[in-house]
């Protein structure tokens, strides 16, 4: 059994929150006095039906309010898989929070309402998904019980959106017809869609390969921990193991090993999960190892296979989606973290703003706010040890801290 | 199809290499951190983790437990059974304490809860040790506000959690930079449902307090729940106390925590009945957070775990 993570893309309107609803409830995930809360809470409303949606409004506000405004996390599974939903507010003053869900996900449902076909925010969530690098797209074309679960309607939002796809490179893009509200096609076949033979949703979920999305030839492991025992135990007296996560690769006893900036060399002496000793490790295992040599390296350092090396510089070219109430600012020093390492670094240049609905360049953009994309370069007070996002996610992609308020201010994509 | 292959992970890896990460980034990135512990699975599963995360280091923190004194002994001996057995530091902070030093009022009733008296003694202990950050077993599937919070939580002076203003977390970058005053609730477990960790302690075999086992024990039986008989409860004359065979599904306070009726005395058949119920976790057994709809909201906004 593995674990998949996926977003969902779409505004209450869309009926992003039934869909969720409907795929806990469907699978039978949503538990008896979880549905007794959900009632009475229904009851409150004025049709009087189960309002699925209600299960994934977490906060207050988001209650009273009816939308969703923070990035929530739900969790189903089936015999096949678990999954990890990041349900993600759709409208364009969320952008922020649908980059944030999509950061983590290897797959994202899109929801087209079939009534209205392939509208701005369809393009901004496909762009997203694009910009976020994000593995496996379903289109999900919602409403169907509202066009007579018409195949033509069907087809010809397909064929609009395909055109997205390409313009976008998307590379794993599945279509299906659904009714969220009505059960069609999310856990349950339909035979109102008989001229749909693909898979359900659910189906698709769980059949998605998901083994391609885990590189194994770059070789990355950032360096959180040093172990020391520090005890008098002879054997474990000159331990000293480097302890992190394996973003990316395999790693083997044996191997050789750069630790990057400084660019030491050194053989792998060991290598162990949970306690023990394995022949080897690959991604995303969190191991120890322990190097031939006595060099120095400590938090922040990357220690990297010979083969396949990460660029180490002190400029970057990024594309960065700004996250703050504050304006960003050319020039303002911030603190960039990657994998982990934190360097000082300042915004050097912004090239240009990405309209993030049509994709349209501006090269003399003005402010930049909240939710903002745009195409910058940062130098870094010290050299960085980074790869092309679009080439490997896991070693691509860093933050910005604000130095004084250290708040999380923004997420690049390293070009 | 996923058919697993030499280098796929297995879902509860996956859960369990998440978790590590985050405890070792809490290790990493704070001066001094702490284990809030408290004798249930959850935190029980913490440990374990941890056990993986830096040994044959010890832990760079200590065991803090907040006892409100109305503990189930069982996980009182077990915490200290554990503590002893992996040769770490165990911080034991009363909530009586802090009630008596700071003249806070008693709850009362029937089923008088020192729950949100912990926050109290936590922001003591937190202001004495100069913790910067607390590490919790808290799980996102455990409950709707709980869903929302981010894997490193900053919380103000006061504890306080701010829906509204939290961090983005992206990729597995965990922003732990924090100014004077402020500190983090780290979750490793955020994203473990509680069907995962009692696979999880399956497979890894960790051991449990009895009371999560099937036992006799004298209960008295309110609004569908049944509550332990214990100094700590007032009994009145309409209560009928009877012995069940019961089980524990939480373990809290002996106050707000309810059993349930289960002859399930190995973890095959916990995991068994669990797969099977129609009631969550915290439907079942906390007789808390049944209060509002926002009940968790408004405790985590001050300052609650």
């Amino acid at each position: 059994m593995d674990l998949l993570r996926f977003i969902t893309a779409g505004s209450v309107d869309d009926g992003k929150s039934t869909l969720i609803g409907r795929l806990l409830y469907d699978s039978k995930s949503i538990l008896a006095d979880q549905l007794e809360a959900l009632e009475k809470q229904s009851r409150n409303k004025e049709d009087g039906e189960i309002d699925l949606a209600l299960l994934t409004d977490g906060l207050r506000a988001e209650r009273e309010q009816g939308i969703t405004i923070d990035v929530a996390y739900k969790y189903f599974s089936t015999p096949k898989r678990k999954f990890i939903i990041a349900d993600a507010p759709g409208h364009i003053q969320y952008t922020r929070n649908m980059v944030t869900g999509a950061s983590n996900a290897n797959l994202i449902i899109i929801l087209v309402d079939a009534r209205n076909g392939v509208v701005e925010q369809t393009r901004r969530h496909s762009i997203i998904a694009s910009l976020l690098n994000i593995p496996h797209v379903v289109v999900a074309i919602n409403k169907m019980d509202l066009v007579n679960y018409s195949e033509d309607v069907y087809n010809n939002i397909a064929i609009d959106y395909a055109e997205i796809a390409k313009t976008l490179n998307l590379k794993d893009v599945v279509y299906l017809p659904i009714s969220a509200l009505k059960g069609d096609n999310i856990v349950e076949r339909s035979d109102k869609l008989d001229w749909y033979e693909g898979p359900t949703l659910l189906e698709l979920l769980e059949q998605t390969e998901l083994e391609k999305d885990v590189n194994l030839t770059h070789g990355r492991l950032p360096v959180q921990y040093v172990i020391r025992p520090q005890t008098e135990d002879v054997e474990l007296h000159d331990y000293r193991g480097y302890a992190g996560k394996i973003v990316s690769g395999i790693y083997r006893k044996g191997d050789a090993v750069t630790v990057l900036p400084a660019g030491l060399k050194s053989r792998i002496k060991s290598v162990e999960t949970g306690g023990k000793e394995v022949e080897e490790a690959f991604a995303p295992q969190s191991v120890v190892l322990q190097l031939e040599d006595d060099i120095d390296i400590s938090r922040g350092d990357l220690i990297v296979k010979n083969d396949h090396q990460p660029r180490v510089d002190q400029e970057l070219e990024v594309l960065l989606c700004w996250m703050d109430a504050k304006p960003l600012i050319r020039g303002n020093k911030y603190l960039l973290q990657l994998g982990s390492r934190v360097v000082r670094s300042v915004v050097k240049e912004i090239e240009y703003q990405l309209d993030v609905n049509t994709l349209e360049k501006n090269f003399a953009p003005g402010n930049i706010g909240l939710n903002d994309i745009v195409k910058a370069t940062i130098r870094t007070a010290s050299p960085l040890p980074f790869d092309s996002y679009r080439e490997l996610r896991a070693g691509g992609g860093a933050v910005l801290i604000d130095e004084t308020s250290y708040v999380t201010v923004g997420a690049c994509m390293i070009q | 199809m996923s058919t697993a292959s030499k280098y796929q992970l297995d879902y509860l890896d996956q859960l369990e290499s998440e978790a590590i990460h985050i405890l070792r980034e809490v290790a990493g990135q704070f001066e001094r951190p702490a284990l809030l512990f408290s004798g249930g699975k959850d935190s029980i599963t913490l440990v374990h983790l941890a056990l993986k995360a830096f040994r044959p280091g010890k832990f760079p923190f200590p065991l803090v437990h907040i006892d409100t004194g109305h503990n189930f002994p069982e996980a009182l001996d077990f915490r200290d059974h554990l503590a002893r057995t992996i040769g770490e530091k165990l911080i034991v902070r009363k909530v009586e304490d802090t009630i008596k030093a700071r003249h806070l009022t008693e709850p009362t009733g029937k089923f008088a809860s020192r729950n949100a008296l912990q926050t109290y003694t936590l922001l003591d202990a937190i202001e004495e040790f100069g913790f910067d950050a607390c590490i919790g077993g808290a799980r996102r599937d455990e409950e709707k506000a709980r869903a929302k919070e981010r894997i490193f939580s900053v919380r103000d002076e006061f504890g306080g959690w701010d829906p509204k203003r939290q961090r983005p977390e992206l990729w597995n970058i965990y922003n732990g930079k924090i100014r004077k005053g402020e500190n983090v609730r780290a979750f490793p477990i955020s994203n473990w449902t509680e069907l995962d960790i009692w696979n999880y302690i399956r497979r890894e075999q960790i051991a449990l307090p009895s009371i999560y086992f099937s036992h006799e024990r004298e209960v008295i039986g309110y609004e569908g729940q049944w509550v332990a008989v214990s100094p700590f409860i007032r009994l009145d004359p309409t209560d009928q106390v009877e012995v069940k065979r019961v089980r524990y599904r939480t373990v809290g306070d002996m106050t707000c925590t309810a059993a349930v009726e289960s002859g399930a005395s190995v973890i095959d058949d916990i995991i068994r009945e669990i797969t099977a119920t129609r009631t969550s976790e915290r439907g079942e057994t906390r007789i808390d957070d049944k209060v509002s709809e926002a009940a968790m909201e408004d405790r985590k906004k001050n300052g609650y775990f």
